[in-house]
This record gives structure tokens, C-alpha cells and sequence, in this order.
């Protein structure tokens, strides 16, 4: 038995590991030893990679490139290979993936298991929108061939399934023609949700990427940075790899607390009002910010932290954000990583997937236990009330009631499981 | 555009060797390997990865010395080589190989004769170029046998032992003979002794250390670097301290 955690820490629990080297011998491993759950990098928050005192299937052995067509951009690999090698390869010679989340040290089959989403939503959709093809291994020994046009349910069971269909083993993906590695930048201030949205509307049309920072403890008129950013034209670079730092111990106290969150949340939007607000961003530093700050999840301290993201209707979505906000502020709570963001008009094509129409708010709160869990019910029943639902890659704590309101197709989707695989969250939020 | 070798392609720490060298520019590959779906599933990889490199496979039975000899031979004809890695090996189950016999003799044949034999039937191809470098992976393990592991130890000390005599066979030619000596790694290899809680070095970090050894031309290389400094202690413990330690 090996303890392992997950992204929040919020448990350390021993599994047994089983590592998938081939996919003729992941095959075999996950016919003849089962249930289990698949394991890549370990990024989700909260308890969908996780399986206390049972198996884990380790996918990291699955990372070789299959097939590349430069003609037409569809490339074929294992369920292993990080969106990073994927980037670093391609990037040099002009394709890039069309869809990557903050974070580029995760797994291909992760990013498929929870139909991750990035900064481009409005013009890209998340990340099964560039899947062409799946490949699974169920339990009963059968591989499982996927796409939107064989097996469409399945494909869109498998699409944000959290893992529960199958093991992904490959997987054929459409690469786009890669712009600029250099990203053209701009950090606007706002006050209040209205201009946030204001600015959101407005960009989306003529820049590819959008996201936003909120000061969560300003008040009403929130004080937030509204960040966007377009392929550059005309602007080239050469760059030294940075070198990543590395948060190296846990410390004994989270460092984001009470104390210190307003000192650092101040800090944080003063240092970047003092940034020019036009600038050239390497993509990385642009789209994966904290990827060169290994461990960052240790600042929290060894009681971890929750992420609770959400999203809701863009109809209501300015006076449901603003209730979440008040909630947050009247509680005490506080966070450093809030992110606010608007999502396009697709919705995900998973029957488990989150992005959806709408804008959705992402909190990092470190684990002061009730406290920080009776603020999450109040959030609960705002994002309830307004018709949202809480991303299950993040979560590790919500009630049964909360996730089968906020994701209607789960009877749909229960039909596509593999019975041989469980997770702690299906068995939390799914009974099995 | 430099003619690289690798015997055992689908061993981990030589594919991701590998991988870097097709990072490093203009690279011939030639992949040895046992199994033919698994040392075809490696150079698809890094003919992607390579953006197109030549690549090409052999498959060859790893026990035979003939068929060793004739893949030396073949491989050879098609051009000087510039690095031959001989990476093959498994990690057996000490107690099992003092159960069965059987086991302790596929443990040798693996991890001491066929390695032996390959470099052997390579190296006069080297020495009629006077061009080349031979690397070979040995182990920490055989720097001095320990009841945990010693079949292992003990064909891993042999190869230690044909590589010195290479290296005295070929010193002051053009060819150079490097034995590399990797502490325990992160490679299904050692999945099992990984289940069982050890500390593994990271299989990216090896086999960069592997690369740049090669290139340094140092006859023994220890990776990471660490493993130099512990077994230059384990090594130099008398019997009397030695024999009680648990390891």
C-alpha cells in the first residue's frame, strides 16, 4: 500500500498501485484486477482520483505517441502523455492543442475524464470539442472504440465521465494550427461585477483568451483584474526555459489565512496594476502561471484545501455571482485564487461534463473544517437556486442532492459505467 | 548525423535516453529489442517525437549467441556507429531465484551473459572503425553483493568486470567503453519493489545523467550522483559490520 493524495490534500489515503506500461498490458491488468480507478497526475481537487485502501491504475507508463498526420493535424497517442509533451513537440512545428486548462502537467486521459476548459472557452469549447476518438478498456476485457460517430453515447459518457466507463488507453486528438507562441496581453482593473461583465462581452470577439481575478473580501463593488490575451502578431522572442521553483515542505499553518489574505490579495492587485497593461506573454507564463511553482498546493498547509468551482446561467449570473461573493465575504472565509470567467455558448459535449453556458467561479479556500464547509452549503444553495453546478474535478465534499440537480443527464449516463470501476466520488455521489 | 545503437529499446531508462538524443538534431536510430509490437510501439513514438529521424528495428533473440553475432554483423554493415547503448536487463525476485534454479539462471542469462555477449560481438566492429563509444547499463547492485539481491548483484558485477577489460582492451584507441551504474529507478522494472514503499530516481533525471556521461566520455558513471558516494561506503565496510547490516 503507498499513501497518495490528491490535488487539495485534504486526505492521504493508502491504495494499491498497478502501473499500465502498454496498452496490451493494460488490458490485461485491468481485466484481471479490479475495481479500480485511473490514476495520471493526481491534479483533480478533490476525491475523483481517488480509491482509499483499493486500486489505482496508474496511466503514467501510457505515454507514447502513436500517430501524427502534419497533414491534417489529428494526432494519435496514449492516455499517459502530459498536454505538455504535447505542446513542447508540437508548438516548434506549428500545431498546438486548440483547448488546454491552466495547468499543462496533467494527462490526456485526465483532460478527457473531466472535459477540462481553459481561458478560450468562448471560441474553442473545452477540451472534448478537439477529441476525435477514444479508446477504452473496460473490466470485462473489451476494448471500447469511441467517437461522435460510433458509439456516440458511450463517447459522450466517456467525455467528462470522471474515469467511470472505462480506462482511456488512447486517444486521437485535432491539433490546430499554432499562432504565435508569444501572447499578446492586456491586465485591465474593474470595479464591480457589472463592468466585469461589460469587459467580458466585449472582448470576446476579438481576443482568444479571457479570465478574471477577484479580490473576494473587496465588498460590493468588487475590485478584480480582468486579464485577456490574442495570439501576438509581428513579435518574436527567443526564451530561456524558466526554471521552476519548488515549494519544498508543507508548512505547519496554511499561509493563506485570516491574516494574511488581505495583505496578499492587496499586494497581488497593486504589483499587477504596477505591470504595464500591454504586454507580450510567452504562452506559458500567460496560460499555465503556476505550473513553474511545483507543489504550490503545499502552501495551504497539512490540512489541504477545497476548490469549489461552479457555474451558473448567464441570465442570472451577475446577481447569483454577487450573492456567492456576499456569502463569501460575510462568512470570513476568504480566498486567494478567485478566478471569474464567462463561458461560450457550447456546452460540453459530455453528459457529465461542466462547462456550460454561463459564468463560473472558481475558489480556493484552505480546510478550516465546519467553517469552511457550512460556507460551501450557503454557496450550494445559491448555485442551486440559480440552476448551476459544481465541477467534479474540484470536488470533494458536495451532498448527493446538490450533484444530481446540477447534472441531469446522470440516469443517462450511469447506463455507460463500467462495473468494475469506482471511485471515491462515484461512491460519495453516486452510491456505487 | 550521428548512428546511435540501442540494445533492449523498450527498456525504459534506454527509451527515454532516446528521446533525448532525437532533442539533441540529426539522429539515425537503430532499435534492438526483443518483442516486435513493443519495439514497434517505441520507434513510432520517436519517429514522432524525432519529427521523422531514420529509425530503424531489429528483432533478435537476446539468448543466442549467433543470433547476437549476426545482428552485430548487420547492424555494422549499414555505417559507423557512433554509440551503442546495451540497456536490457529485469530485476529478479531474490527469494525466488534461491527456490528455483531455473530463475537464477534466467536472471544471469539476462542481465550478465546476453549483455556481455552483445558488447563483445560489437567491439570489433569498433575496433576495425577505431570510432565509437560503447556505454553499457550496470548497477549499483554490483558494486558488492548483498544477501537482498544477489543473483542480480552478481550479473551486474560481471558486466562491471567484461567492461573494465574492455576499457584496458581499448585504452588509448578511438573507442571508449563507459559502464553507467544507476541506483534504483522509477521503470516498471522496479514497479514491484516501488509497491513496497522504496525511493525510486526519477527515470527523466537518469537517463539525462546517462546522456551527458556519454558525452563526458567518464568510464564509470553513477546516477544520480549520489549513489557514487554510498557505494563507496558500502564498498569500503569490513565484512565484520558489513555482514550484520540488514540491506
Amino acid at each position: 500500500m503507498i499513501s497518495v493524495e490528491s490535488w487539495g490534500r485534504i486526505g492521504i489515503y493508502p491504495h494499491n498501485i498497478m502501473h499500465l506500461t502498454a496498452p496490451d498490458q493494460a488490458l490485461s491488468i485491468v481485466k484481471n484486477n479490479h475495481p479500480g480507478i485511473a490514476y495520471g497526475m493526481g491534479k483533480s481537487y478533490g476525491d475523483a482520483c481517488l480509491n482509499p485502501g483499493q486500486l489505482l491504475w496508474n496511466t503514467r507508463g501510457l505515454d507514447h505517441f502513436i500517430h501524427f498526420d502534419a497533414d491534417n493535424g489529428r494526432l494519435t497517442c496514449e492516455a499517459g502523455v502530459l498536454l505538455r509533451d504535447i505542446q513542447q513537440l508540437f508548438l516548434p512545428r506549428g500545431w498546438c492543442l486548440p483547448v488546454t486548462p491552466g495547468t499543462q502537467l496533467i494527462t490526456v486521459g485526465g483532460a478527457i475524464a473531466n472535459d477540462v476548459h481553459g481561458k478560450n472557452h468562448h471560441g474553442f469549447g473545452s477540451f472534448c470539442d478537439q477529441v476525435l476518438r477514444i479508446q477504452l478498456a473496460r473490466t470485462d476485457g473489451s476494448i471500447i472504440e469511441c467517437s461522435r460517430h460510433s458509439s456516440p453515447d458511450m463517447f459522450a459518457a466517456t467525455a467528462g465521465g470522471v474515469g467511470l466507463t472505462g480506462v482511456i488507453i488512447t486517444a486521437e486528438l485535432q491539433l490546430r494550427h499554432s499562432p504565435n507562441l508569444w501572447l499578446e496581453t492586456e491586465t485591465i482593473p474593474y470595479y464591480g461585477l457589472e463592468e466585469f461583465f461589460y469587459l467580458s462581452d466585449s472582448s470576446e470577439t476579438e481576443w482568444e483568451h479571457t479570465v478574471s481575478w477577484i479580490d473576494c473580501l473587496s465588498g460590493t463593488a468588487a475590485k478584480g483584474l480582468f486579464m485577456r490575451g490574442r495570439p501576438a502578431r509581428d513579435y518574436d522572442k527567443a526564451t530561456q526555459p524558466r526554471r521552476s521553483r519548488n515549494i519544498p515542505i508543507t508548512p505547519p499553518l496554511s499561509l493563506v489565512n485570516r491574516l494574511s489574505l488581505k495583505p496578499f490579495n492587496l499586494t497581488y492587485y497593486q504589483l499587477q496594476k504596477l505591470r504595464p497593461v500591454q504586454r507580450h506573454e510567452y504562452y506559458e507564463d500567460f496560460l499555465y502561471p503556476l505550473d513553474h511553482l511545483t507543489n504550490w498546493n503545499r502552501l495551504y498547509g497539512p490540512k489541504g484545501f477545497y476548490q469549489y468551482q461552479s457555474v451558473v446561467p448567464r441570465d442570472s449570473g451577475m446577481a447569483t455571482t454577487q450573492a456567492m461573493l456576499d456569502a463569501i465575504a460575510s462568512s470570513g472565509e476568504g480566498s486567494f485564487l478567485a478566478v471569474l470567467k464567462t463561458f461560450g455558448q457550447r456546452q460540453s459535449i459530455g453528459m457529465l461534463g461542466f462547462p456550460r453556458p454561463g459564468v463560473t467561479l472558481a475558489l480556493d479556500f484552505p480546510n478550516n473544517g465546519d467553517a469552511t464547509k457550512k460556507l460551501f452549503e450557503r454557496l450550494d444553495s445559491i448555485v442551486r437556486d440559480a440552476g448551476g453546478r459544481i465541477y467534479l474535478a474540484k470536488d470533494a465534499r458536495m451532498s448527493r442532492e446538490m450533484f444530481e440537480a446540477g447534472y441531469p443527464l446522470l440516469n443517462e449516463f450511469t447506463r455507460y459505467r463500467d462495473p468494475g470501476i469506482s471511485s471515491a466520488l462515484s461512491r460519495r455521489l453516486m452510491g456505487s | 548525423m550521428r548512428n546511435i545503437v540501442i540494445i533492449g529499446a523498450t527498456s525504459s531508462i534506454a527509451e527515454h535516453c532516446a528521446r533525448l538524443w532525437t532533442k539533441q538534431g540529426d539522429v539515425t536510430l537503430t532499435l534492438v529489442g526483443r518483442d516486435a509490437q513493443r519495439t514497434e510501439r517505441v520507434a513510432a513514438d520517436l519517429l514522432i517525437r524525432s519529427n521523422y529521424a531514420e529509425i530503424r528495428v531489429v528483432i533478435t533473440d537476446f539468448l543466442s549467441p549467433s543470433s547476437i553475432k549476426a545482428t552485430a554483423d548487420q547492424i555494422a554493415q549499414k555505417g559507423v556507429i557512433d554509440i551503442i547503448l546495451i540497456a536490457h536487463g529485469s530485476l529478479p525476485d531474490q527469494h525466488d531465484c534461491e527456490q528455483d534454479l531455473n530463475k537464477a539462471h534466467s536472471a544471469l542469462e539476462v542481465n550478465a551473459i546476453s549483455p556481455v555477449l552483445f558488447a563483445e560481438a560489437f567491439a570489433d566492429h569498433l575496433a576495425k572503425a577505431n570510432h565509437g563509444t560503447l556505454a553499457m547499463i550496470g548497477s549499483v547492485a554490483g558494486d558488492r553483493g548483498r544477501k537482498s539481491n544477489y543473483i542480480y548483484g552478481a550479473a551486474k558485477g560481471l558486466v562491471t568486470r567484461y567492461a573494465q577489460g574492455l576499457q584496458h582492451r581499448f585504452h588509448n584507441s578511438g573507442v571508449r567503453i563507459i559502464l553507467i551504474k544507476p541506483g534504483p529507478t522509477d521503470t516498471p522494472m522496479t514497479s514491484q519493489i516501488k509497491a513496497a514503499g522504496a525511493r525510486l530516481a526519477p527515470v527523466d533525471q537518469v537517463a539525462s545523467d546517462i546522456v551527458k556521461g556519454i558525452e563526458s566520455g567518464k568510464p564509470v558513471i553513477y546516477t544520480p550522483a549520489i549513489w557514487q558516494l554510498i557505494m563507496s561506503i558500502i564498498r569500503h565496510l569490513p565484512a565484520t559490520i558489513f555482514n550484520r547490516l540488514n540491506i
